[in-house]
């Protein structure tokens, strides 16, 4: 099994990196600020931050079992910014402020709706070799 | 702001020949780097003292911290990259770079007057 955080692993988690922090950041600024302007955006700006943390996290684990979480996280990711990104068109009152994933991620260059792809695209790449193929080439 | 611009995108274009043509980084472009570095750190002392200053309506806080946070990219992603001499660890001062930039840009904003 390839190393999760080398060749353009290194790369992903660097930009994953810069995601967990922004988040965190804009979610805790806009929590701390003014909390009931926007209680669901701003919780989902939390949630979306703890997500970007455990990818990050995992991809520089590495191994089995982070493997296994970092796509359950990517999943998440994929999934929250689809409906974040849908219900923020659809139903406006619900956020009336800008978050990570609201728009698909218009905000930050709608990278937040292409990066949990390229993350499952990178953790397919790597995937821990099953007990079936691990037989045949031991 | 203009400086940390200028620089950033010329770095920028020097990381993305240095891409094209499957090199890794050297002493030049880590030099460059460093510039950037310093003119963020100064930008941080000028940036702090004109917010004190200021009779416009800036989110202090918000403002201080993407001074601060400004800082981080550059030496996170040299060490980063360094920790990798390949195609992606240049890819990763690529990626540095651009998020000073997108950083730059919102510490305008903010300075503007935008919110979190």
């Amino acid at each position: 099994m390839r190393d999760l955080s080398s060749g353009p692993g290194r790369v992903l988690v660097f930009v994953y990196g810069v995601f967990a922090v922004a988040a965190t950041g804009r979610s805790l600024v806009q929590l701390g600020a003014d909390a009931d302007k926007a209680p669901v955006a701003y919780s989902l700006s939390l949630l979306a931050a703890v997500i970007y943390l455990v990818a990050t996290t995992c991809l520089l684990l590495g191994g089995r079992r982070s493997w296994l979480i970092a796509v359950g996280a990517c999943t998440i990711e994929l999934v929250g910014v689809l409906v974040v990104g849908t219900l923020s068109y659809a139903d406006t009152a619900l956020f009336p402020d800008k978050t990570v994933w609201s728009h698909f991620g218009q905000g930050y260059g709608f990278l937040p709706l292409v990066l949990p792809f390229v993350g499952l695209a990178w953790l397919r790449a790597t995937r821990p070799a099953t007990r079936h193929t691990a037989q045949r080439s031991a | 702001m203009g400086a940390v611009l200028v620089l950033s995108a010329v770095a920028l274009l020097g990381i993305a020949v240095l891409l094209v043509k499957d090199q890794t980084a050297g002493d030049p472009l880590f030099a460059l780097l460093a510039v950037i570095e310093v003119v963020l750190l100064v930008q941080l002392v000028v940036g702090s003292v004109q917010l004190s200053g200021t009779e416009r309506d800036v989110s202090g806080v918000l403002f201080v911290s993407y001074l601060v946070g400004i800082l981080t990219a550059l030496p996170i992603g040299a060490f980063w990259s360094l920790a990798e001499r390949t195609r992606a660890g240049t890819a990763v001062l690529a990626v540095a770079a651009f998020t000073v930039i997108a950083l730059e840009l919102r510490l305008d904003a903010i300075w503007g007057g935008a919110g979190a």
